[in-house]
């Protein structure tokens, strides 16, 4: 599971060698985030983002939990415990503020740590587990994100449930029955909101089984690198503690300031104003869109409009939206080029970004009105999409010169670091 | 447990090497499967609605009080439903249109009782994604076709509350209805 040359974990006291006989959990935390676990010296700052995505289920689950304990699950009061929540509960405003912001938050790290595995190639062999665990979780938080929106049963908690569960329901012949035994009922309802109270409770605590498994699967390979060349020997790696541990409490540390800046002078700014009427199933807003962070595949879904060899439009956008995520779990195995890293990839590098702008496009569309020029430009940006991931990608994977690969990491480090040998062996900190 | 171990490594076979203890194998694990699934199906099942809810799935409504060109929004199953009084212009339009030119195939006919021609009583759920249409409510827009506009991902209805333009596949739903007088309908 590790380097040989991984520091050894030797409990000294008599009370951790005790301990360590009977329930070696210490020695396991050790191997994992500390001193017995070598990484790679090269790590940039892009991966801090899975120690942030970390914190950020965190403070989800802290912040959650303790909401949970203020609100009630019933459409007769759940508007009015959470108003209650932000004005008479003791520092309940706080509470909820952190919980909605650090949904965003949440996302916005783990759009960045995918970001980091695109690019960076983290997700090809040996690391294609990790990757799609990775999107479980992925999938995981958006159905948890989803069903936390309604709680507060707002006008645009109502819809939201009105029109996702509605997507089961373009689904030929049991669609309709589908999108019934979702909701309970035949609208959203009572049923629905005590429903999707015990899942959104229930699901952060898998999130966090898969994420024990995500980092289990990560230690397997160890985790990959800038330049994408594998470990080769102790000097190019240092222990995760104290070296790792500490870039990841800087990048803590500002992750926190950008969050606090969020919560305690923007709290609503991503939110939408329409979510503080209570629902009304007899009035839909004038204009429905989710949270930011599902605009991309809200603009894919809407991107079909007409009617392809007798498949509905409706069919097909759904068809689509989850197409577009479910087509990252073949990501390993469409791009076959042996060189990880992007940096050394320089046509991958160009349809990269042009791809990252492509999503851009699709969100800016999604959280834009259903009306032209929209429309058109989700319909091609969708269509580059899908273009991307089953034309483009394998053919640079076949065709593309890569740059010549430093012999090592340490190669790589000493010569962006213009030094020649002679370079220290990684020892931990005294 | 040496005598079991006896028996087992010796124990009558088929001929074709089938021992007692598979054929002991496959029934307990398939007893236990089906007795997994026969616990599946209350677990599945009680996301479906409930007796109350279920209970609210007929609503009567008095139309005495609609006049020509009126609708009123009313609920059936905690969802909208239009009920319209169309004029004999909106019958006309309505009629004017080539039901093969159409998305969903129906003439207004097909779509009201016999002989009540004018009222035209569909549910206001959009039938791309379940948004309430706009139309239904006094100075709301009606959209291009003169019927019912949803504002969500602009699905034009016309007056026979069939789609006509945007995404949605389907004419609005007629649900199943009576009248029990000349002035009121039983839904449901």
């Amino acid at each position: 599971m590790s380097f040989p040359w991984a520091e050894q974990y030797t409990p000294k006291h008599p009370a951790m060698q005790w301990i360590d006989e009977k329930l070696p959990l210490p020695r396991l935390v050790y191997n994992a985030i500390g001193a017995g676990y070598p990484v790679p010296r090269n790590l940039n700052y892009f991966w801090n983002f899975g120690v942030l995505a970390g914190l950020a289920l965190v403070i989800q689950i802290v912040t959650g939990v303790i909401m949970a304990m203020h609100y009630g699950a019933n459409t007769q009061v759940a508007f009015a415990t959470v108003e209650q929540t932000m004005r008479d509960v003791n520092a309940g405003w706080l509470m909820r503020y952190a919980h909605a912001t650090g949904a965003s938050f949440f996302f916005i790290v783990v759009y960045l740590h995918i970001f980091r595995g695109l690019y960076f190639g983290s997700y090809k062999a040996p690391r294609e587990m990790v990757w799609l665990l990775g999107l479980v979780i992925f999938l995981l938080m958006m159905a948890t994100a989803f069903m936390g929106y309604v709680l507060p049963w707002g006008q645009m908690s109502y819809w939201g449930a009105k029109v996702i569960t509605g997507l089961f329901g373009a689904i030929p012949v049991v669609g309709n029955p589908i999108q019934t035994w979702l909701l309970g009922g035949f609208a959203p309802g009572n049923a629905s909101l005590n429903r999707f109270f015990s899942l959104h409770f229930l699901l952060p605590f898998v999130i966090a089984a898969v994420v024990i498994l995500h980092i289990w699967a990560l230690h397997i390979p160890g985790s990959s690198n800038p330049t994408g060349v594998e470990v080769k020997g102790p000097q190019d790696t240092v222990p995760f503690h104290p070296y790792y541990t500490a870039k990841d409490g800087f990048g803590a540390g500002v992750f926190l300031i950008l969050f606090a800046i969020m919560l305690f002078y923007a709290p609503n700014y991503l939110g939408h104003p329409d979510n503080y009427i209570e629902a009304n199933p007899l009035s839909t807003p004038a204009h429905i869109v989710p949270e930011w962070y599902f605009w991309p595949f809200y603009a894919i879904l809407r991107a079909f409009t007409v009617d392809f060899f007798f498949v509905p439009a409706k069919l097909l956008g759904v068809l689509a939206m989850f197409s577009s995520i479910l087509l990252l779990f073949f990501l390993p195995w469409l791009d076959t080029s042996a060189v990880r890293s992007g940096s050394y990839r320089p046509t991958f590098k160009k349809f990269f970004w042009i791809l990252i702008l492509d999503v851009l496009v699709l969100g800016y569309c999604g959280g834009a009105p259903a009306a032209e020029p929209y429309v058109m430009i989700s319909q091609v940006a969708a269509a580059y999409y899908f273009a991307h991931f089953l034309i483009i990608l394998p053919l640079i994977s076949r065709f593309e010169k890569p740059l010549p690969l430093p012999n090592s990491i340490t190669e790589a480090v000493l010569a962006k670091y213009g030094k020649t040998g002679g370079e220290p062996v990684a020892v931990p900190a005294e | 447990m040496t005598t079991v171990e006896h028996v087992e490594s010796e124990g009558p076979s088929g001929g074709d090497g089938v021992r007692r203890r598979d054929f002991i194998n496959i029934a307990a694990v398939s007893f236990a499967g089906v007795g997994a699934v026969a616990v599946v199906v209350p677990l599945i099942d009680q996301m479906n609605p409930s007796a109350d809810v279920l209970a609210l799935a007929s609503t009567e409504v008095d139309l005495s009080a609609i006049q020509p060109g009126q609708a009123i929004k009313t609920t059936f199953r905690s969802q909208p439903l239009f009920v319209r009084h169309l004029t004999d212009k909106e019958i006309a339009e309505a009629d004017k249109v080539d039901p093969s030119t159409l998305r969903d195939p129906q003439t207004l006919e097909q779509r009201t009782v016999d002989g009540k021609k004018q009222w035209l009583i569909t549910m206001g759920v959009c039938t791309h994604l379940g948004c309430v249409p706009l139309g239904a409510g006094e100075g709301e827009n009606r959209g291009e076709f003169g019927g019912y506009f949803c504002p969500c991902h602009g699905s034009s209805y016309d007056t026979a509350a069939r789609i006509r333009k945007g995404p949605a596949p389907k004419n609005l739903e007629v649900p199943k209805y009576s009248f029990t007088s000349d002035t009121a309908i039983l839904v449901g």
